[in-house]
């Protein structure tokens, strides 16, 4: 019995430890304030907008497609980009530098600005649910 | 017989060996994380010193994207690309496009018009869209293989 509780602790425990998308979710709702809960739609609205700021970069689905669980291509280069989606690119979401890398990245030069903890959390919540 | 053997393993492992990994060893790994993200990470010896130079002093404008870089790993990737530069390639434009040297344009002069303007191959930066080993720096001829029109062989 013993052996079988080892393995099944091992199994379970990175996911306990490990950053996943929940725990960005946490953090970034924090931030954003007392009385925020993350929204899958806002963040699917958030991703799929046209901000105008590039012409070819116009919004996140430019590149990542409207469907985060496929993979996506650069629109300018054309370069295959991963899925965002964690349930199918487990490296999503799990190293805290490099999701505010990229939303350093992106957001300046998607949206033109930075982001908001709460679109971060809106956006996180969005992908991560995507079936 | 074994001796025949041998030469035999040699000549067969020859086209392997003789295809030279064009992404030179000590690649820093923000190479492949930061430019590779975006881009195939290009093989140094496609532009010169002074060009890599001139790409790594222009990153806030990077062909319209701001790609700058913290200062070790601008630091590690400009000393890798300098070092493995070409000695040959002349001078590819302002901003440099490695793209545009008469290089390229000779080794690709018989890829015809229609692989350029498919959809997926998008741009000719787009190295991977044909060379499928791209990405591990492999341009070998076996492994190229255009959207459209299928394996290449001369």
């Amino acid at each position: 019995m013993r052996p079988y509780l080892l393995l099944l602790g091992l199994a379970v425990a990175p996911s306990l430890w490990a950053a996943g998308p929940a725990q960005f979710i946490a953090e970034y709702s924090a931030q954003a304030g007392a009385g925020f809960t993350a929204d899958a739609a806002r963040g699917k609205a958030f991703a799929g907008k046209n901000w105008g700021v590039s012409e070819k970069l116009s919004s996140c689905t430019a590149c990542h497609t409207e469907n985060p669980r496929n993979p996506g291509r650069h629109a300018v280069t054309g370069k295959t980009i991963q899925p965002l989606s964690p349930a199918v690119n487990p490296e999503r979401f799990s190293d805290p530098a490099k999701v505010e890398k990229w939303f350093k990245r992106n957001c300046k030069e998607v949206v033109g600005r930075a982001c908001s903890p709460a679109e971060k959390a809106d956006f996180i919540q969005f992908v991560a649910g995507a079936q | 017989m074994k001796r025949f053997l041998i030469v035999l393993a040699a000549l067969a492992a020859l086209p392997a060996w003789a295809e030279r990994n064009a992404l030179p060893t000590g690649m820093p790994a923000a190479y492949q994380s930061e430019c590779g993200s975006c881009h195939t990470p290009f093989p140094p010896g496609l532009l010169s010193a002074a060009d890599w130079k001139a790409t790594m002093a222009g990153l806030e404008d990077h062909f319209g994207t701001d790609a700058s870089l913290d200062a070790k790993s601008a630091g590690a990737i400009s000393a890798w690309l300098e070092t493995n530069a070409s000695r040959r390639i002349q001078a590819a434009g302002k901003p440099p496009r490695l793209t545009t040297t008469a290089w390229f344009k000779r080794e690709h002069r018989e890829v015809p018009t229609k692989a350029w303007q498919d959809s997926r191959v998008k741009s000719a930066a787009n190295c991977a869209a044909c060379h499928r080993g791209a990405d591990q720096g492999r341009y070998g001829e076996r492994e190229i293989d255009i959207p459209g029109i299928g394996r290449w062989e001369d």
